[in-house]
């Protein structure tokens, strides 16, 4: 039971007052974030992170991390009271909850959708207490051509699990690695796509990237949709709290299918959003009330809720054990890490055991301050949505630009970021995925190098990457990720000609 | 969330999706070349001490071009899924009528510095787009750069561009 010997440890260090009142502002600007169209987690972290440079990495990283629950639960606020979805993953929350909310029972609906979020994060977390240091232990044996299988295995799951087409998403992540090589490369310090200038000597930091693309680019699109809101009133009070909490362990199936879903997609990076989708659609398929599904059935709340938190819990078990972030977040976070002088990996687990165990034990603590904090001020939060968007879209271009200008204080990078800004507008619009692009960016460096010092040792054959079992095998599972649509198809076709006659109809 | 339903109110005259689809695949490609060239030049090989600069980054561009190639051929010869209009003018105006005034707020930091900018900025978008009386529009301009001066300047002390007026107040 040293996990749990750890994660004492790690109480003691979240369990400050100090840590405590980070995790307090981290929820509380996370939901903000969350609520406010064009700042995401991902981005609300980015905007922040320079903030954190002169704190203690401990606290800085549970302030972040909390601002990433706030973020998740703040999205759902506004897919069931304004059917906007503040966040990707909440588009699923929409398809039930926004008609719970028109039919009167918006605070069933959102108390549903926290409660459940707070269950799917819950067990992502001892999913992560547990499972982290096994494979921070099994991944200690690692040589660079497992770690490039693994940056492999991620991309492939992009390119197999995602919902936009494998043309788009490979677009989106080669262009990242390619921004990620501009600049110096610090192996042969040959100058890399600088074409002579001084401004591209550092490269595209990928905190800019993530500002313009998540942020500028979705007020264009917020924009374009039109500037008014129209919410649904919602009240929550200890009455309707606790009969919501009365009929929610009916749905405990459910909320498990929906768990273990995020949990897989969350760790192999599929990302909270197909998560939310998948969990939905699967609820929708086995649920003995299928057909209500849409007319606000508390379970199609249920479903997607649990998933994305799930996911975007468990996003954070690769990027601490092997330094893959599994969603964008995770990767801001990941940027985080190696800013504040943390190497992320395996070794982090020996060699930073406060860091990791504080923030394991401020994901328990971060997640039931998250759950109160909802319940209790729901009705402020829907009160920031009815601020006029013309008020908002300045200010949040107003933070997004002293966001990107404080990551070098170069005033440079914050005309960089408009431009990715159109980037992400156009991007999100022809269903080019940014999840791909942003980690890619981030990721370059170190699948680059992991791939250079694997063709070192094989003097530059690409044999290596089957060389052994275990690189075999994460390669192999890497290219039946790639290839996945096509073997479903394959496989579905196979089923099909055997049982002619009890054939399913297709479910969306 | 890519809602080119032509069925839409005034949405029939715009920008076609098939033509943005073509010019965004079509600028990828050129950047796959671009690095695909530029690693050329560096050096895409083998050296004595191990794979050259360009190494990695060559087939990155090559896969770039590959993807965006795709994309093009599909948008040429498979045109059903992608009919309809990208952004009809309207919506074009209003994205615009966002993204120009954030362009001359970007350039005006330069000179005045982000506080006075951003007060300006957000006060003439409330001027154009919400018609807010000056009542309003005073004070939340002004509010905002202030709180951001507090916060970054005088609490976290990180330091934003600064302008004339900065200096004339001492900072």
């Amino acid at each position: 039971m040293e996990e749990i010997n750890s994660l004492m440890q790690g109480f003691s260090v979240a369990l400050t007052y100090h840590n405590l009142l980070f995790m307090l502002v981290g929820i509380l600007l996370g939901v903000l974030i969350g609520v406010l169209p064009g700042l995401g987690g991902a981005n609300g972290v980015a905007i922040l992170l320079p903030l954190t440079f002169t704190m203690s990495p401990t606290s800085a990283i549970i302030m972040l991390s909390c601002i990433y629950w706030g973020a998740l639960f703040g999205g759902a606020i506004t897919s069931i009271l304004f059917n906007i979805p503040g966040e990707p993953w909440s588009v699923a929350t929409t398809f039930d909850g926004h008609p719970m909310a028109k039919a009167g029972r918006a605070g069933e609906a959102l108390t549903a959708a926290f409660t459940s979020s707070f269950v799917g994060a819950l067990i992502a977390v001892v999913v992560i207490t547990f499972l982290a240091p096994l494979v921070a232990k099994f991944s200690l044996q690692f040589g660079p051509p497992e770690f490039f299988a693994v940056q492999l295995l991620t991309f492939c799951s992009f390119i197999g699990l995602g919902k936009g087409h494998p043309a788009k998403t490979i677009a989106a992540m080669m262009l990242g690695f390619a921004l990620a090589a501009v600049g110096l490369d610090t192996v042969t310090g040959t100058l890399r796509m600088t074409f002579g200038t001084h401004e591209l000597l550092r490269g595209f930091d990928f905190l800019i990237a993530v500002i313009g693309l998540f942020g500028i680019g979705e007020i264009l699109l917020t924009m374009e949709e039109g500037l008014a809101f129209k919410g649904v009133h919602a009240r929550i009070n200890p009455h309707v709290v606790w009969q919501t909490w009365k009929q929610l362990p009916k749905y405990w199936l459910t909320a498990l299918r929906g768990t273990l879903i995020g949990c897989w997609m969350g760790i192999t990076p599929g990302g909270a959003t197909p998560a939310s989708f998948m969990s939905y659609g699967i609820a929708k398929r086995f649920s003995r009330d299928g057909e209500k599904f849409g007319t606000g059935q508390m379970e199609g709340v249920v479903a997607p809720e649990t998933a994305a938190h799930a996911a975007g819990t468990s996003a954070l078990l690769p990027m601490l054990t092997l330094g893959i972030p599994g969603s964008p977040t995770a990767a801001v976070l990941l940027g985080g890490l190696l800013i504040w002088g943390l190497q992320p990996g395996p070794l982090l687990f020996v060699e930073q055991k406060d860091f990791v165990w504080g923030l394991i034990a401020s994901m328990y603590l971060g997640n039931i301050v998250g759950l109160i904090i909802v319940l209790t001020t729901v009705p402020w939060w829907a009160a920031i949505l009815r601020v006029p968007f013309s008020i908002i879209a300045p200010v949040i271009v107003v933070i997004c630009a002293i966001g990107a200008y404080t990551v070098h204080n170069a005033l440079l990078d914050v005309a960089l970021m408009l431009v990715f800004g159109v980037v992400g507008y156009l991007f999100k619009k022809l269903d080019y995925p940014l999840a791909p692009l942003v980690l890619a960016l981030v990721l370059g460096d170190m699948a680059e190098s992991s791939f250079r010092q694997s063709m070192l040792l094989s003097r530059g054959e690409v044999s290596i990457f089957w060389s052994n079992g275990l690189v075999g095998s994460i390669c192999g599972l890497a290219m039946l990720m790639l290839f996945w649509p096509v073997i479903s198809k394959l496989l579905a076709r196979l089923r099909r000609g055997n049982n002619d006659l009890d054939e399913a109809r297709p479910v969306e | 969330m890519s809602d080119n339903d032509p069925a839409e109110d005034d949405s029939q005259h715009g920008v076609s999706t098939k033509a943005v689809e073509m010019v965004v695949a079509a600028a990828i490609l050129m950047l796959g070349l671009v690095v695909m060239a530029d690693s050329h030049r560096v050096g895409a090989g083998w050296a004595s001490d191990g794979p050259q600069a360009g190494y990695f980054p060559f087939y990155i561009g090559l896969i770039l071009c590959f993807a965006s190639a795709w994309t093009l051929w599909r948008t040429l010869f498979s045109g059903k899924d992608i009919a309809g209009v990208f952004v009809s003018h309207k919506k074009l105006r209003l994205v615009l009528s966002v993204f120009v005034p954030s362009m001359i707020y970007v350039a005006a930091t330069y000179f005045i510095g982000i506080y006075v900018a951003s007060a300006l900025f957000i006060g003439a978008f409330m001027y154009w787009h919400g018609r807010f009386p000056w009542t309003k529009i005073v004070p939340v301009s002004l509010l905002v750069p202030v709180a951001v001066f507090l916060l970054f300047e005088v609490w976290f002390l990180v330091p934003l561009p600064k302008g004339p007026l900065e200096t004339l107040i001492g900072y």
